[in-house]
């Protein structure tokens, strides 16, 4: 059924599209970057490859924000501090495979430990210097704040802006926390200065090349992944607990864990966006914790549409190019043309880029259906011109098509 | 009074938002099988009794039991659903951007947990319950149609559906045919009467044509506590009944 689906025209071909090119994407630009000389005109350099796999990184922490927002109606303002978490689980990882070519040179200790007369290494750094542990804590840690906060406050049923607004304490009481030397992350300076990622130089441009690849492909997964989420009964069911969470209670869902699960597999889809984020850019610190950051993210996912899936991650791609370009040629402005463009998207794009697009390819549709009517009715002269009414585009990606077997009703 | 026969049995209930009384010792007893017509100015409590029957409202006092037996006042709204009452909302709520099929597909008996719902596949049964109900609400010329572009009567027909599909033991519905023009009023009277056949129901409804339609026994609130109950013209010719009405 999911593969029939995947297949099938509309929203849903968009989606088979998006995939395709991220994974054309992670072949291409590695091979442009690598394989082609530098003098070539198609050689991609190694600033752009780390520049793009960054901006896929937040591409894939936007749509991890649209599965709670746009579908469930959970406007978090605290996603920043899953990639955070996420982040710091692979800085751990990374700070651990430096050994002793620290400027210390302790073979265990990382340096700030060393520089803060750390004795031994704290128990929560155990296991960081092998890849698959620290690739289980992306997961699991943001994860499980995830579900013990989505417990707490779905449960005691907060919703709208109070939800929001302790969302946001959530990352700010991580922001000072990570802030304190005495955490054992690094304090303010965070984690950084490192050399390796399984082995391999994260310098190198190979590598660049390869975590790039990874960036593009998670983010294809991850399309997939909330793809088939919400077309399936639960997304129907995540969209009804958004548009009218009592009645869902009245029907006997528990709204409370319809949302905590999205909520849940959200935070890991911003962890693993984080993990994939800190070797590419050489650094993870309190600073991700920002709240800030946070709402970036809002505004990305509101640019582009919420609730499109697509939608958050042209978003992304496009803010952060207008971002970087604006603090090459205009810095002080930029947080001013954020901020205008939020408002201008609020009230000018209420739906975003890929909301407009398709309410204006809705209606050109519906207007080329009626003048085909029209032609047909004058053409044959009769009043009974049984031209197909237009359909409305599908709104919800991955419709779902429940009832295949059986014919399509008249229409 | 004894409870064991009973489907729905309030005693003594009361509540009060912000020391308003709103449900006044109310006591109601409903039989397994029976339908009701609650009748009563606006403000009477009618929508306020439902509420605290399906667990969104906590009564202050008083007993509120289910089936004779289950204590509602320590279950929550889902658990409530789960042991079989259905609702319909005054006004009427559906999930406005889904397809009617959508609607009913949420709405019908069957696990509620998140795993089974995310993996789940319509059966050949589940089609053709949907259909029946479709068939039943008269909407099968829209099933793929979004729930918002409805007209106020056919979301009512639409809930009455999602009721349908939840197969409860005990129906509470709550003026359902406010927007109807008068041949969908009668058509709804039919159908309650027919679902009557083999549910409990308690309908609440301003229409008296309607309340006549349905020819079951009425009980009459006011502030909060039943003011009369008996046949539709025992009832109407109550004079405390007739003070209330042109009273106001
Ligand atoms: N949650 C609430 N908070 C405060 N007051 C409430 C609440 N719910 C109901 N009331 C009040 O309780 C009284 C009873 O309301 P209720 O909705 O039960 O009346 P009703 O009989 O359904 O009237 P109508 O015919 O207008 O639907 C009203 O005065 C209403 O304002
Ligand atoms: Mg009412």
């Amino acid at each position: 059924m999911i593969t029939g689906r995947f297949f099938a025209a509309g929203a849903d071909r968009r989606i088979a599209i998006t995939i395709f090119i991220l994974l054309a994407v992670a072949v291409i630009v590695p091979l442009l970057n690598l394989a082609i000389s530098p003098a070539s005109a198609f050689h991609i350099p190694s600033y752009m490859v780390a520049l793009t796999g960054k901006y896929l990184c937040y591409a894939l922490l936007a749509l991890s924000l649209d599965l709670v927002w746009g579908y469930c109606g959970i406007l978090s303002l605290g996603h920043g501090a899953f990639f955070a978490l996420g982040g710091y689980a692979m800085g751990m990882y990374l700070m651990r495979q430096i050994g002793s070519r620290g400027v210390y040179g302790n073979p265990i200790l990382p340096d700030f430990m060393v520089f803060l007369n750390y004795k031994e290494l704290p128990w929560f750094w155990y296991g960081f210097d092998h890849f698959w542990f620290a690739g289980l804590m992306v997961l699991a840690v943001p994860g499980l704040l995830a579900f013990i906060f989505g417990w707490f406050a779905f449960r005691s049923r907060v919703t709208g802006v109070y939800l929001s607004i302790i969302t946001q304490a959530m990352t700010y009481a991580l922001l000072l926390a990570f802030f304190r030397n005495d955490m054992g992350f690094g304090g303010n300076n965070g984690l950084t200065d490192f050399k390796d990622i399984l082995g391999f130089s994260v310098q190198a441009d190979a590598t660049r090349s390869a975590l790039f690849a990874a960036s593009a492909v998670m983010l294809a997964l991850a399309v997939f992944v909330t793809w088939a989420i919400v077309g399936s009964k639960y997304g129907k069911l995540l969209m009804a607990v958004r548009d009218a969470e009592s009645r869902t209670r009245f029907l006997g869902w528990r709204a409370e864990n319809v949302k905590l699960f999205a909520f849940t597999v959200s935070a890991v889809m911003g962890g693993i966006a984080g993990a994939l984020y800190v070797p590419q850019v050489g650094i993870i610190n309190p600073g991700e914790f920002e709240p800030s950051n946070s709402i970036e993210v809002v505004i990305w996912a509101a640019v582009g549409g919420r609730g499109t899936i697509i939608g958050p991650i042209i978003g992304a791609l496009l803010v952060n190019a207008g971002k970087s370009w604006f603090t090459g040629a205009l810095p002080e402005l930029w947080l001013f043309a954020l901020g205008g463009l939020f408002v201008a998207v609020t009230l000018l794009l209420p739906k975003g880029i890929i909301g407009m697009w398709d309410d204006w390819r809705g209606n050109a549709r519906a207007l080329r259906a009626a003048s085909l009517a029209e032609e047909a009715r004058t053409a044959v002269g009769v009043a009974s011109a049984t031209s197909k009414p237009a359909r409305s585009p599908a709104r919800n990606p991955g419709e779902w098509s429940w009832s295949d077997p059986e014919p399509q009703a008249a229409e | 009074m004894s409870k064991s026969n009973t489907i729905l049995y309030l005693d003594g209930v009361s509540v009060s938002f912000d020391g308003f009384r709103a449900i006044n010792n109310l006591s109601l007893v409903l039989d397994r099988g029976e339908m009701r017509a609650i009748i009563g100015p606006n403000g009477a409590g009618k929508t306020t009794m439902m509420d605290i029957v399906t667990g969104k409202t906590r009564p202050d006092d008083g007993e509120v039991f289910f089936d004779g037996e289950v204590d509602l006042t320590s279950h929550d709204e889902a658990e409530i659903a789960m042991m079989g009452i259905g609702r319909k909302f005054q006004k009427p709520t559906v999930f406005e951007s889904h397809s009617i099929e959508e609607n009913l597909m949420l709405a019908l008996k069957g696990p509620r947990s998140i795993f089974p719902a995310l993996f789940h596949r319509k059966s050949a049964a589940e089609a053709r319950r949907i259909d029946d109900i479709i068939g039943v609400i008269r909407l099968g010329d829209k099933r793929r149609e979004v729930a918002a572009n409805l007209s106020h009567g056919q979301k009512q027909w639409l809930e009455i559906g999602m009721l349908l599909a939840q197969d409860p033991k005990l129906l509470l519905v709550d003026e359902p045919v406010a927007g109807m023009t008068d041949a969908e009023t009668e058509e709804t009277a039919r159908l309650l009467k027919e679902i009557a056949r083999d549910h409990s129901v308690i309908v609440v409804e301003h229409d008296m044509r309607f309340v006549r339609e349905l020819g079951v026994k009425v009980t009459c609130l006011h502030e909060g506590s039943v003011l009369s109950e008996g046949t539709l013209d025992f009832v109407s010719a109550d004079e405390r009944v007739v003070e209330v009405y042109l009273g106001r």
